[in-house]
């Protein structure tokens, strides 16, 4: 049954039913009704919450938490994601698959400058740092970024049965606004898995176990190129004839596919690839891509060009979009909506200028 | 009547300067762990400094790094989800009250029932003796060649506002009998957790001859005639 559920409020709820054993989180807007919403379901259903003193605490709680092989979450946004840096690197290094739910709100700094929309609508500013890693040392997060509370809820629900296995940290990443808006969701059924076999518990055996973990992942290399291989998540919209394609993520894609439905109308060969995970970027579908295409338009929510880059890298890598233009439209941290459907609409005619 | 003393049987080595209170502490809180039966159910998180040679000294035991300064926010959680484990820190005094001063209080405050040992030796040990905040006024460190400015850091007081802290002590490794003190002070700290399920602390004072740049004696006579006169030994709560 859908019922209407508050953004922050159904991506908790998901982790919860996820398995969720222990939350930490430290306060900051456009996310704190992640925590406030932890602090009174976790005591619910006998699970953990600890109110944090900063990040670093946030990090380092969890960090702790997921050696034991529990399954441990924190949720914050910005700066306090910056702050968590040191801690996720070594998350990484340790192999603790641990849940951070990052809510993008706008720009460098403390935030702010975002225009009309204010700093706490959110964008897609953080998008390098999380996808490239903002901490020291080769190493990448999974990151998943939903178009909706549905997918959030869902991606929440299915991100450490995909993590565990390569014993990563994984991100759901998302912007200010679909924290605080409500949507209708079917939230799914509480899930229970096995415990883990690798986690601190006491007993002196174990920490041989957690040194050593899989072989094959502990190579960073090794489990960083695996995860490329078979972790990457895409939506393809309208693309079978498609010559124009619209490379869009989030809530952001949402407003491409108003404009690209618009378009199809008017007999416009318009369709979307749409990354669900930004790490690993889906290279796989840059390749399913028809030989039609003949324009390739990135569309993104972030104050500047951004995901650009990662398209660009896929199209090196794609024989037949090598010599495809690339156009490029951002929007200072807020949705494109008014617009979106010129600018499409200068690409098609050629009166928009390609990148480079 | 002899006595034997037998080391306690996961200790492997001490990888420590000669001299050094870190070894001394390690031994230590092994023997307590085996006495009180606790060698299969103890979780420890070691922070940075020279407490981060022990992963090693000891056999097995779950002994996990923290970040530098972390260490109280890393045992919280572990107690939480191993509530049956005795789970402490083992910090140095850079790490748990420069660095990591928000944790040492916080956790302190939260009442979370962790256990938090700090060795003191008034500097940046593996660094190569830096000052930190336990420094003495006027010490001579590798940066503060003219005396150093800043006034040590006695955080017993603060933990003593506290009421709900269950065991607060300082102790030293300077004599058998400041030894045999010290190991009175760590077993109760382990009773204030696994009876009481509360936090207690313990400090140390302990030389560090390396950067001291005095012999092993020398180092205990300073901290017997001076060091302790800015930081007391004995009980404070419990
Ligand atoms: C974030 C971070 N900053 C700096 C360091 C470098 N570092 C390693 S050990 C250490 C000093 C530790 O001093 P203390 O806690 O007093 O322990 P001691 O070695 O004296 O026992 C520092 C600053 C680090 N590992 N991590
Ligand atoms: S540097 Fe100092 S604290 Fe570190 S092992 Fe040597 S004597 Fe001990
Ligand atoms: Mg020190």
């Amino acid at each position: 049954m859908k019922e209407l559920w508050k953004g922050s409020h159904a991506m908790a709820e998901a982790a919860i039913r996820a398995g969720a054993r222990l939350y930490c989180g430290y306060p900051i807007t456009p996310q704190s009704e992640i925590m406030e919403y932890m602090s009174e379901r976790m005591p619910q259903v006998g699970r953990i919450f600890i109110q944090a003193e900063s990040e670093l605490v946030s990090i380092n709680t969890v960090y702790g938490g997921a050696l034991t092989g529990n399954r441990c979450v924190t949720s914050s946004s910005g700066v306090g994601i910056s702050l968590m840096q040191e801690g996720i690197t070594s998350c990484f290094s340790k192999g603790l698959p641990i849940l951070i739910i990052n809510v993008n709100r706008t720009g460098a700094g403390m935030g702010g400058g975002g225009g009309e929309g204010g700093s706490f609508s959110g964008g897609q500013d953080d998008y390098t740092r999380e996808t490239h890693g903002g901490g020291n040392g080769y190493y990448r997060n999974l990151v998943f970024i939903p178009d909706s509370i549905q997918e959030a809820v869902d991606m929440i629900y299915n991100a450490w049965d995909i993590a565990e296995p390569y014993r990563n940290p994984v991100v759901l990443y998302t912007e200010g606004r679909l924290a605080q808006m409500m949507e209708a969701v079917e939230m799914p059924e509480f899930k229970e898995r096995e415990p883990l076999d690798w986690g601190v518990d006491g007993t002196s055996k174990e920490m041989k176990e957690y040194r050593a973990m899989n072989k094959e992942y502990y190579k960073y290399k090794q489990r960083i190129d695996l995860m490329r291989e078979n972790e990457q998540q895409w939506e393809e919209y309208l693309l079978d004839d498609a010559e124009v394609v619209v490379v869009a993520v989030g809530l952001c894609s949402r407003v491409c596919r108003g404009s690209i439905n618009k378009l199809r109308a008017q007999g416009v060969k318009i369709g979307m690839l749409r990354p669900k995970a930004v790490w690993p970027f889906p290279q796989k579908g840059f390749d399913a891509l028809p030989k039609s295409v003949k324009k390739i338009v990135c569309v993104e929510n972030s104050s500047g060009p951004e995901m650009l880059e990662d398209v660009i890298v896929a199209m090196r890598y794609t024989d037949h979009l090598k010599t495809v233009p690339v156009y490029s439209s951002t929007r200072e941290g807020l949705i494109p909506t008014k617009e979106l459907i010129p600018f499409l609409q200068g690409v098609i005619d050629g009166t928009v200028k390609e990148v480079g | 009547m002899a006595k034997e003393m037998k080391t306690p049987e996961r200790l492997l080595r001490v990888p420590f300067c000669p001299g050094c209170g870190h070894g001394i502490f390690v031994r230590l809180m092994q023997e307590v762990i085996e006495e009180k039966g606790l060698s299969e159910r103890y979780i420890s998180a070691v922070g940075v400094g020279c407490s981060s040679n022990s992963i090693g000294a000891t056999y097995g035991g779950n002994i996990v790094e923290a970040h530098h300064g972390r260490a109280p926010s890393v045992t919280r959680a572990m107690k939480a989800l191993r509530p049956n484990c005795f789970v402490w820190t083992y910090q140095g005094d850079g790490d748990a009250y420069a660095i990591g001063m928000l944790e040492t209080i916080h956790a302190a405050n939260a009442d979370a029932p962790i256990s938090v040992f700090v060795i003191n030796n008034n500097n940046y040990g593996m660094t190569g003796g830096q000052s930190a905040p336990t420094t003495l006024k006027g010490q001579v460190t590798t940066t503060s060649p003219y005396g150093h400015d800043g006034n040590p850091i006695d955080i017993i007081p603060q933990l003593m506002t506290y009421e709900h802290v269950g065991y607060i002590a300082r102790g030293t490794v300077t004599s058998a009998a400041e030894i045999r003190k010290l190991k009175g002070y760590i077993r109760k700290a382990v009773d204030m957790q696994m009876n009481e399920n509360k936090y207690s602390f313990v400090e140390i004072l302990s030389p560090c001859p390396t950067n001291w740049h005095k012999s092993p004696i020398e180092a205990c006579n300073w901290i017997n005639e001076v060091v302790t006169q800015k930081f007391p030994l004995g009980e404070f709560r419990g």
